[in-house]
């Protein structure tokens, strides 16, 4: 078994046909070791993004090889990337939490996805991560009834229930202020570590270099 | 325990319950073409139950018509003779000639003429499963004497009211003075509003025109542990041609049929169930679509978490089979007590019977999860990698 929690080689991608395809990546070349943190920085539309979601298993990778926690992701089937996704966290820069699922029910939702458990143990998880960002008193709100640093504490607590190995962070910040931002990535930083999990984060924020394990930074599709 | 391990957050009905407005207009929608379609398949099986409610209540086990009858609306006469002769059949027990035909009634309130469906017989024969009726039939020895049946519709007249009342009741019947002796309760078809039973002798002095010794129905008992259906076709066989036999169940079938066949009245009242079906796949078509679209970020985080799609399709069909449940209940309420209204209002056997109330909970069902199955594919369109 790999020591990298994501490897690529060569690993191209394009959109479109014909005379309109583009290219966005071009022979990116990146690993991520476990338990490291890394930060993709970079100007928009540089193709952080569709690394992000390559590296996700929400695409299909098209050229070059991508080996995220020990399975080639070139060729691999559909079943084979919904699989994989189980065991790779997501946090969206919107959260994207069920608006109709209280805080609880929605981290519950990433611990469902944890096989053989009941659904008591399952609730238990649940709770046991609301608590671990804070937010054991809100557990019953709606999404509605929470602030922004609140709503992406009680997502990543949803990525975390579901015992990631990898989590993928798009700009989890861009929508905070400061210091919550920083409050956000520093709580991702403890509770990744604790779980012996790997994190990629995309992030145009300045404010949070200083707490990566390592920066790559991105332009046209490279990676410099 | 397996429960435990499969049991989930119920996404489905969260996703229905947490919007209370959406989901009241979906099962008002859903109920009301329920509604509907109770009000259209009643009405259809009143009466196709009520054109059989006199056949359903004839104590026979062979029924002879002429071959020329296409239902009790339009009876044609046979030889009484052929029902003597049928006597020969070692299984046969017993015959009842019994005349039919639509006379003029008149309402003993206000004498306005109106058509009554009058049955003769011969007051010492048993026609009718009911034992009251036995008695009450000796009433009719006497000539000018008739049966009333207490629930015809009221434009005969208070009858009812004023026989219990004490009062004599004296009317005409096709111009010749009868008096009320008795109530029965028949009940009214949408063929015949009313119903009056007399003897023969009475009837034949109501009605003189009638052929001498034509019948319209000839009631054939036959004896215990006899095989009905085997008798009447030996006697099909053996009797002339201008007979027809047929079992009871076969008679209330003929009957049936004529008003499923010949008359567009079933047709019209499926196809208005019908509608109230389209209605409904439309109500909840649109209310499953447009969930579906305004939480298609959300069923692309879950598919990027890891989910099925297939199990976000269950998703979408549980909840067209909660509003499937839903919908049904005030529907299926609401339909007993129209029922009800209608029953008070027309004397129409119109019951909330097993069969209807099934039959509509899998229309009502048929038509959530395939409305529930058109908008899944809407759920195609959600693209995890479109979310970030």
């Amino acid at each position: 078994m790999s020591k990298n929690a994501v490897l690529t080689s060569n690993l191209c991608h394009y959109y479109g046909f014909g005379e309109n395809r583009k290219k966005v990546l071009d022979k990116v070349n990146i690993n991520i070791k476990e338990r490291e943190l890394v930060l993709l920085k970079g100007p928009s539309g540089c193709g952080k993004t569709t690394l992000l979601t390559l590296i996700g298993a929400l695409r299909t990778c098209q050229e070059g090889s991508l080996n995220v926690l020990a399975r080639e992701l070139n060729g691999a089937t559909r079943k084979t990337r919904q699989r994989l996704r189980r065991n790779i966290g997501m946090i969206f820069q919107g959260h994207n939490l069920l608006r109709c699922l209280t805080a609880e029910q929605n981290v519950q939702m990433g611990a469902d996805l944890i096989k053989g458990l009941t659904y008591l143990q399952r609730r238990e998880i649940a709770r046991k991560w609301l608590s671990e960002v804070g937010l054991e008193d809100h557990h019953k709100k709606l999404p509605n009834a929470l602030s922004g640093g609140q709503k992406q504490r009680v997502a990543i607590a949803r990525a975390l229930s579901a015992n990631p190995k990898l989590l993928l962070a798009d700009e989890p910040t861009s929508a905070l202020d400061s210091v919550t931002g920083r409050e956000i990535v520093s709580l991702l930083k403890r509770l990744s570590k604790d779980q012996n999990c790997s994190v990629l984060m995309v992030t145009h924020d300045p404010r949070i270099s200083d707490m990566a394990d390592r920066i790559l930074n991105m332009e046209d599709g490279k990676i410099f | 325990m397996n429960f435990f391990k499969f049991r989930k957050i119920p996404l489905a009905w969260l996703l229905l319950s947490r919007q209370p407005l959406r989901l009241l207009v979906a099962i008002a929608g859903i109920s009301f073409a329920g509604i509907l379609m109770f009000m259209q398949i009643g009405f259809r099986d009143g009466l196709f139950d009520t054109s059989v409610t006199i056949h359903n209540l004839l104590d026979a086990d062979l029924v002879l018509i002429s071959p020329r009858s296409k239902s009790s609306i339009s009876m044609s006469g046979f030889p009484k003779r052929r029902l003597i002769q049928a006597l020969a059949q070692n299984e046969v027990k017993s015959v009842s000639p019994v005349n039919l035909n639509y006379l003029l009634w008149r309402n003993p309130e206000n004498l306005k003429t109106r058509s009554i469906l009058a049955l003769g017989f011969n007051p010492d024969d048993s026609i009718l499963l009911d034992k009251e009726f036995s008695k009450k039939a000796n009433l009719l020895k006497n000539p000018g004497r008739v049966l009333f049946d207490s629930l015809s519709r009221p434009e005969f007249g208070p009858v009812e009211e004023w026989f219990k009342s004490g009062r004599k009741v004296q009317t005409e019947v096709a111009g010749k003075r009868v008096l009320v002796e008795g109530l029965v309760e028949l009940g009214p078809s949408f063929g015949a509003d009313g119903n009056l039973i007399t003897s023969t002798e009475t009837y034949l002095k109501l009605f003189p025109a009638n052929p001498k010794g034509s019948i319209e129905i000839g009631l054939v008992k036959l004896v215990a542990n006899s095989d009905s259906q085997k008798v009447s076709q030996i006697l099909n066989k053996s009797l002339p041609n201008d007979v027809r036999v047929l079992t009871k169940d076969e008679f209330i079938e003929f009957e049936k049929n004529y008003w499923k066949t010949s008359t567009a009245i079933g047709f019209i009242f499926s196809l208005g169930a019908f509608m109230g079906f389209i209605v409904g796949c439309v109500v909840v078509y649109q209310i499953l679509y447009s969930d579906v679209t305004d939480h298609l970020p959300e069923y692309a985080t879950l598919l990027a978490m890891g989910y099925r799609l297939k199990s976000l399709f269950f998703v979408v069909a549980r909840e067209g089979f909660l509003l499937a449940l839903f919908g049904y209940l005030p529907a299926y309420v609401s339909g007993q007590i129209l029922y009800a209204v209608i029953r008070n209002s027309t004397k129409l056997p119109i019951i909330m019977d097993s069969n209807k109330s099934i039959t509509i909970f899998l229309l009502i069902l048929v038509m959530c999860m395939g409305s529930a199955g058109i908008a899944m594919r809407k759920l195609v369109d959600a693209d995890p990698a479109e979310i970030f």
